[in-house]
């Protein structure tokens, strides 16, 4: 096993060691923290394929998050008060049928966004991508059936058959395991001639396209993923706070995202898990001395850039290498 | 007579006032090497992004493998068999050379949307990549990253990729560019054996390279083609040698 193999799998192990932990100890409280490192871990992982493959730096990635929180609230919603939703269909509060909408409806959006932004590039591509999840925050913010700017409670967190989600290591072990799919799905593609393509039309877009593979294609293939992973991460969350709101959609999300991903190091297979590890233990550990516990993350961050262009996984792992 | 596989007809293009391309017609003919010189400015490279497809041409036609491939992208000439190599190398730097000629078999298999079998496990895309490097002599640095390539060895793997993708046609910018004198030999010496497996349309500075390869050359001045014919009748040219050769021939 080489070293960044054992980082990798420390990093699992801790995750999967820290809620048991916590809930024989009676604090059900670290199970909670635990479980949200799991779903931005993988909201970050979704992310990681466009710009950590792909070099597609999106701004606007909330939008995905956001649209997979909705389709959990607005389902569980007509769910519960037993209102049919559209052409008769009725709401559910089965996990897996949110979990497919979810994926379904932020990969059709990873598309429509997709499709217009990625005919532009750099500066432009973050700007468009920002302006195009700002224009779905409004949006729900202005859209009253479903809460509007107060947003909307999930009031008993969705069922998933055989275990009981409203348990907090219960819920997080789906989390857990969901998120782990989404990190084994990521290293198959980074592994395939798909990804292939995508690393080098990151690296060298004319080179992609003198072999004769259009990198447009490509990369819109890869940022529809990486919306439908962003999405269903977004549909955990929800469950999680059983709570949505359109700040899953605001642009400090997007970035919010981003950070994690440079924190943990950028394109490796568990360096968002590792971002969002120090994220949310700085989150807690200053968010409880200093309401500006921001800014010292963005000292951190300073650092990261500055000095550990690899981020956590880079230190820890050393360069990563392509085979 | 044999029909050529690439044709440039009454090529035009103009960058404001400045016609960079003037009635150009050229063509490429199967089992050929045909040069294309000029001085500097000359405009041997608008030329060429014209027949790759990153610029359009204002005016006039270019065919390739008989059809007309104006309205065609980068990608879409490359797909119909037009191989290039760049003046200044262009290579994914972080991968190794075995997987930058990976990426040529994957494209010209047309598989690059396969999501779930990792690459480095793929017995048959290693091999056919393995070949093409084993033809231009890399087959020991297959596993270095393109990017710690020393500058021949870069020239030779973008000729394994454009190889690999089984092209129907060489368009080689300047391949002698910073070879040493070496490296030119050898150099000249391979693209003598690949002219059988496709025709090479050659820009190139190194007289004795052109002189010793070329079976036709043509010369390109203010984008106006002056003479086109055989290494003779362009030594002998006296158009050819006021514009261009000078002292040389």
């Amino acid at each position: 096993m080489n070293r960044e193999n054992l980082v990798n799998f420390i990093l699992a192990v801790l995750l999967l060691a820290v809620p048991f932990a916590a809930n024989m100890a009676g604090q059900p409280f670290y199970v909670t923290l635990a479980t949200r490192v799991a779903i931005l871990a993988l909201a970050a992982t979704g992310l990681n394929l466009a710009l950590g493959l792909g070099g597609l730096v999106s701004f606007g990635h909330a939008a995905f998050f956001g649209i997979g929180g909705y389709v959990a609230g607005i389902l569980a919603t007509h769910s519960f008060s037993g209102e049919p939703l559209l052409f008769g269909l009725s709401g559910t509060n089965q996990m897996w049928v949110i979990w497919i909408v979810a994926v379904l409806l932020a990969g059709l959006l990873g598309l429509a966004i997709g499709a217009i932004s990625l005919r532009t590039s750099g500066v432009y591509f973050i700007m468009i991508t920002l302006a195009f999840a700002q224009m779905v925050y409004y949006f729900a913010v202005s859209w009253p059936a479903y809460g509007g700017e107060d947003g909307l409670s999930i009031l008993v967190r969705n069922q998933f058959p055989g275990v009981m989600t409203m348990r907090p290591l219960g819920f997080f072990l789906i989390c857990y395991v969901v998120l782990l799919v989404g990190i084994g799905l990521f290293a198959l593609i980074r592994a395939s001639r798909f990804g292939n393509a995508l690393q080098a039309a990151r690296q060298n877009e004319v080179r992609v396209a003198t072999v004769g593979i259009q990198p447009y294609r490509i990369r819109l293939t890869g940022f529809a993923i990486s919306a439908m992973m962003t999405g269903l991460a977004g549909a955990l969350f929800a469950d999680l706070n059983r709570f949505v709101s359109p700040s899953m959609l605001s642009w400090h999300m997007s970035g919010e995202l981003i950070v994690l991903i440079v924190l943990g190091g950028t394109g490796r297979l568990f360096g968002p898990l590792a971002g969002a590890a120090l994220y949310v233990a700085f989150e807690y550990a200053l968010g409880g001395i200093t309401e500006r516990w921001q800014f010292f993350l963005g000292l951190i961050l300073l650092v990261v850039v500055l000095f550990a262009r690899g981020g956590l996984l880079g230190l820890l792992a050393g360069k990563a290498r392509h085979g | 007579m044999v029909e050529p596989v690439l044709e440039i007809f009454d090529l035009v293009k103009n960058f404001g006032a400045l016609r960079a391309t003037d009635g150009v017609t050229l063509d490429l003919r199967p089992g050929e090497i045909h040069a294309l010189i000029g001085p500097n400015g000359a405009g041997k490279s608008t030329l060429i992004h014209q027949i790759c497809g990153t610029l359009r041409q204002d005016s006039g036609t270019i065919r390739f493998a008989g059809q007309d491939i104006g309205g065609l992208g980068v990608a879409g000439r490359a797909r119909l068999g037009l191989g290039r190599t760049f003046q200044v190398s262009s290579l994914a730097p972080e991968f190794s050379a075995l997987r930058n000629v990976m990426l040529a078999v994957q494209a010209r298999e047309g598989t690059s949307f396969r999501f779930l079998k990792p690459v480095m496990r793929d017995g048959s895309l290693i091999d056919a990549a393995m070949a093409m490097l084993e033809r231009v002599g890399l087959t020991a640095r297959a596993r270095i990253p393109a990017a710690e390539l020393s500058h021949g060895e870069r020239r030779q793997l973008e000729i394994a990729m454009a190889l690999a993708l089984r092209s129907r046609a060489f368009l080689l910018d300047e391949p002698m560019a910073g070879m040493g004198p070496e490296g030119s030999k050898s150099l000249t010496r391979f693209l003598d054996t690949l002219r059988q497996e496709a025709p090479i349309l050659l820009v190139e500075h190194d007289m004795d390279a052109v002189f010793a390869l070329a079976d036709r050359i043509s010369v390109l001045v203010y984008g106006r083609i002056i003479a086109t014919g055989t290494v003779e009748e362009i030594r002998r040219d006296p158009a050819v040698r006021t514009a261009y050769l000078g002292d040389h021939a």
